[in-house]
């Protein structure tokens, strides 16, 4: 085939020492566009090609600050101004700390941009397609032997005297290597497309599979699948199939007191009130009666209503009725309600449901003095000096 | 076994070293007898200072020998010899230490028995941090690094003449012995000289601090006296490019680690914010310390990285010379940083004095003379190694 363009001669060399003085003798020789292809680095071979130092260099010096610049303005500007987070009593850019992972992202980067700016400036890239692929040539020099090529397009080449020169210097297995020929290939070739196809369906379908199957598998179990019954299921263990139990029979809670008038049907007959009227017991009545009772039965507990006729009004707690209750019953009342009044047992306490019949009971008093009452107040008023006639 | 054609010819060194050295060290003697007259305290920080830069060099020294052993390194063979010459220094880190001794309850708090008394964890400290313990085990181990090199430096000068392969055998054998006994024993000096200045202070790495220092000082000494030996023809004319290029990356890389080292020590401590813990770096970073300790991670880390960096500065002697005395220079700012800070735990307070720089002429004058007197005695390199002509042949 002569159509094909010659790249260049390529001759075996079978040891270091006799490739280095060849590649020394190469470039004495004044050829400029040779190459050296061994299966290994070889010590003194930058020297005997007087190979200028490789630019890759400044490939990984200019991504490796651009990646350290990235990464330090990244995490500057999500911790401490997108979403300023105060980590373990740190400033928002706790320079230290974020050292480390500069540096592992600038040796990351670096390493990984060298790796693939060498491999991009070996294969040629985007055209992997360098002569010597595929020779008997590379084979060799990939496994045991060692290699020198001196390509066409240096100025003193030619075939006959460069083949010469090779054997000269204890070179064998001389070889031609010709260009490939250009082929065009068409973008959408369908064993590429159905490629894509496949690797397109793997990936889905893998990530389908881990996510959805994988991950339910133990030991990835999700927390919420756990050995013990949950609340709502039927046991399979206990009789009554009730997963949750109940408390024994009879059983109290602590600090808790049980209703004393329970199964009682006239209430009326406890007068008994626990609570002493003392000054703290009527304020924590006088409180919880504004909080709870006061909407309906009004704040002096005469009936007046702020529910605007929302709600039936709740009468007034100074009929003679009222006063004739017993403390018990009105216990009773606020506990359990009366009609359409409802219970007032889970918002209040023992004690302050017994305090706010304790204040009730004031209320009353003061609207309904007796004649010594007058007097007490009068003398209490002259104790204190300040007396108005 | 024929001998090696290393073209290495036995000169003297011009006799101005020699009288540099002298002057410097009975200028630098007489200076720092004087600064113990005026002010005993103040001398024995500075004092400290250079010991430790001396106790870095003599053992960093010997540790680049055995590890040339320990490794089977090719390329520093014909080095080898000027480490040994520079770890003679540690014969006389015993005597040197004498005065240290001495002047110890300046030093350290925990030699205070009214401190000690209202300290419940510095009561629990002294059955480490006693004076007899204390100067036993320094001495111990100033014995057998003397030992040691005693052994290593026998057996190297003695094969000049044999070429006797066994004797490489045996220091072989020497160094791997060495090695595990230097990396506790140096650690054990630092815990002891630096860390119980600070005595509730503590941080494990500290030992390794001071190793990275030593090697990364033995090395710049190393560098600094081959690239001047071998430009001025005293050492062997095949010495090449290529081995500058080894020294040159291996200071590199020593001017990272001590990065490494010193910023995990310091980013650990930071973090975890324990007042026991930072207090080591609070005085550090209290009024015009604040600025030395930048100035520090600068002079130590940052220039000599960004001059070493590129490929042509390693194998550019000019250069070389230039970096490895910038690192002498910053391997005795290190040694300051270490010391210095720590006089306000004595009740003290940090000035500069003459005496900083009495005491380093001293020390360089020293190490000049002990240089000079071993270089008039021995061969400058190992002409009987068998490894020399492997060294000879060594490319990059
Ligand atoms: C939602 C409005 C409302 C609230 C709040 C309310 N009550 Fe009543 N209350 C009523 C109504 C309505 C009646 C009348 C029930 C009936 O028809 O027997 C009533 C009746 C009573 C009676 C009996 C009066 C009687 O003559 O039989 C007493 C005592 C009483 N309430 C006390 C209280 C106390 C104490 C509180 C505060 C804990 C309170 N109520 C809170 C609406 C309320």
């Amino acid at each position: 085939m002569t159509d094909k363009k010659l790249f260049g001669v390529a001759a075996l060399f079978d040891s270091p020492d006799s490739i280095v003085n060849a590649a020394k003798k190469i470039k004495e020789a004044g050829y400029n566009n040779f190459d050296i292809n061994t299966p290994y680095p070889i010590h003194g071979m930058d020297d005997a090609v007087k190979a200028k130092s490789s630019k890759l260099g400044y490939i990984t010096l200019f991504i490796g600050f651009s990646a350290a610049a990235f990464i330090m303005s990244f995490m500057w500007w999500t911790l401490a101004i997108n979403y300023p987070l105060v980590v373990g009593g740190k400033p928002y850019f706790p320079l230290p700390a974020f050292v480390p992972i500069t540096f592992e992202f600038t040796v990351l980067l670096g390493v990984l941009s060298t790796v693939f700016g060498m491999i991009a400036v070996a294969f040629n890239l985007p055209n992997n397609s360098h002569p010597l692929m595929d020779t008997e040539y590379m084979k060799n020099v990939s496994s045991d032997k060692y290699g020198a090529v001196i390509e066409a397009e240096d100025a003193l080449f030619e075939e006959g005297k460069v083949k010469e020169f090779l054997k000269s210097l204890g070179g064998h297995s001389i070889e031609l290597i010709y260009r490939p020929e250009e082929v065009k290939h068409k973008v959408f070739e369908p064993k590429f497309v159905i490629f894509l196809a496949i690797v397109a369906i793997i990936c889905a379908g893998s990530t389908y599979i881990t996510l959805n199957k994988l991950m339910y598998i133990t030991p990835f179990d999700f927390m919420m699948n756990q050995k013990k019954g949950s609340a709502q299921a039927e046991s399979s263990f206990f009789s009554d199939k009730h997963e949750m139990r109940k408390p024994v029979e009879g059983t109290v809670a602590r600090g808790f007191m049980p209703y004393e008038f329970n199964g009682v049907a006239d209430t009326n007959q406890f007068y008994g009130n626990p609570l002493l009227p003392t000054k703290s017991v009527l304020e924590l009545g006088q409180r919880k009666f504004i909080t709870f009772c006061s909407p309906c039965h009004g704040n002096y507990a005469d009936g007046s209503s702020r529910l605007r006729s929302q709600f039936p009004p709740g009468p007034t707690l100074h009929s003679a009725r009222v006063i004739g209750f017993s403390d018990g019953k009105i216990y009773n009342i606020i506990t359990n309600g009366q009609n359409v009044m409802p219970s007032y047992a889970y918002q209040t306490t023992r004690e302050e449901r017994w305090a706010i019949v304790n204040y009730i009971r004031v209320l009353q008093r003061a609207q309904n003095p007796k004649p010594s009452d007058f007097t007490a107040i009068s003398e209490i008023k002259k104790e204190s000096g300040n007396v108005q006639n | 076994m024929s001998k090696i054609e290393s073209g290495y010819i036995k000169k003297e060194l011009p006799k101005n070293l020699g009288k540099t050295g002298l002057i410097l060290l009975i200028a630098g003697g007489i200076l720092s007898v004087l600064a113990y007259i005026t002010d005993p305290a103040r001398a024995s920080f500075s004092y400290l200072t250079t010991f430790i830069s001396l106790v870095c060099l003599g053992i960093g020294s010997l540790f680049l020998v055995t590890l040339e052993y320990a490794a089977g390194a090719v390329w520093s063979v014909p080095f080898r010899r000027i480490s040994e010459f520079f770890a003679s220094a540690v014969p006389y880190l015993l005597l040197l230490a004498i005065p240290l001794f001495f002047s110890m309850h300046n030093l350290f708090t925990w030699m205070n028995p009214e401190v000690v008394a209202q300290d419940k964890v510095l009561q629990g400290r002294m059955v480490y941090l006693n004076v007899p313990f204390f100067i036993t085990r320094n001495v111990a181990i100033f014995l057998i690094w003397w030992l040691f090199y005693l052994l290593l430096t026998k057996n190297s000068r003695k094969q000049d003449e044999s070429a006797d392969q066994n004797l490489t055998t045996r220091n072989i054998k020497l160094s791997m012995a060495f090695i595990p006994v230097f990396a506790f024993s140096i650690s054990i000096v630092s815990f002891d000289w630096m860390m119980s200045m600070t005595p509730k202070w503590f941080s494990t790495i500290f030992g390794v601090y001071l190793f990275a220092d030593s090697t990364w000082l033995a090395l710049a000494v190393l560098t600094l006296a081959a690239v001047l030996l071998t430009e001025s023809g005293y050492l062997s004319p095949k010495v090449k490019r290529d081995h500058y290029y080894s020294l040159g990356t291996l200071l590199f890389a020593f001017t990272v680690f001590w990065a490494y080292i010193a910023f995990s020590q310091y980013m650990l401590q930071w973090y975890g914010n324990l007042p026991e813990e930072i207090i080591y770096f609070m005085h550090r970073w209290t009024g015009g310390w604040k600025y030395f300790s930048f100035f520090l991670v600068f002079v130590h880390f940052i220039v000599p990285f960004l001059i070493l960096l590129p490929r042509r500065s390693k194998t550019n002697p000019k250069i070389l010379i230039f970096v490895s005395v910038w690192i002498i220079a910053a391997q005795y700012i290190d040694s300051y940083w270490l010391v210095m800070p720590d006089m306000v735990n004595n009740g003290f307070t940090y000035s500069f004095s003459w005496m900083d720089l009495a005491f380093p002429a001293a020390a360089v004058g020293l190490v000049i003379l002990l240089f000079n007197a071993k270089v008039k005695k021995h061969n400058l390199m190992p002409l009987g190694d068998p490894k020399l002509q492997r060294s000879f042949d060594f490319h990059l």
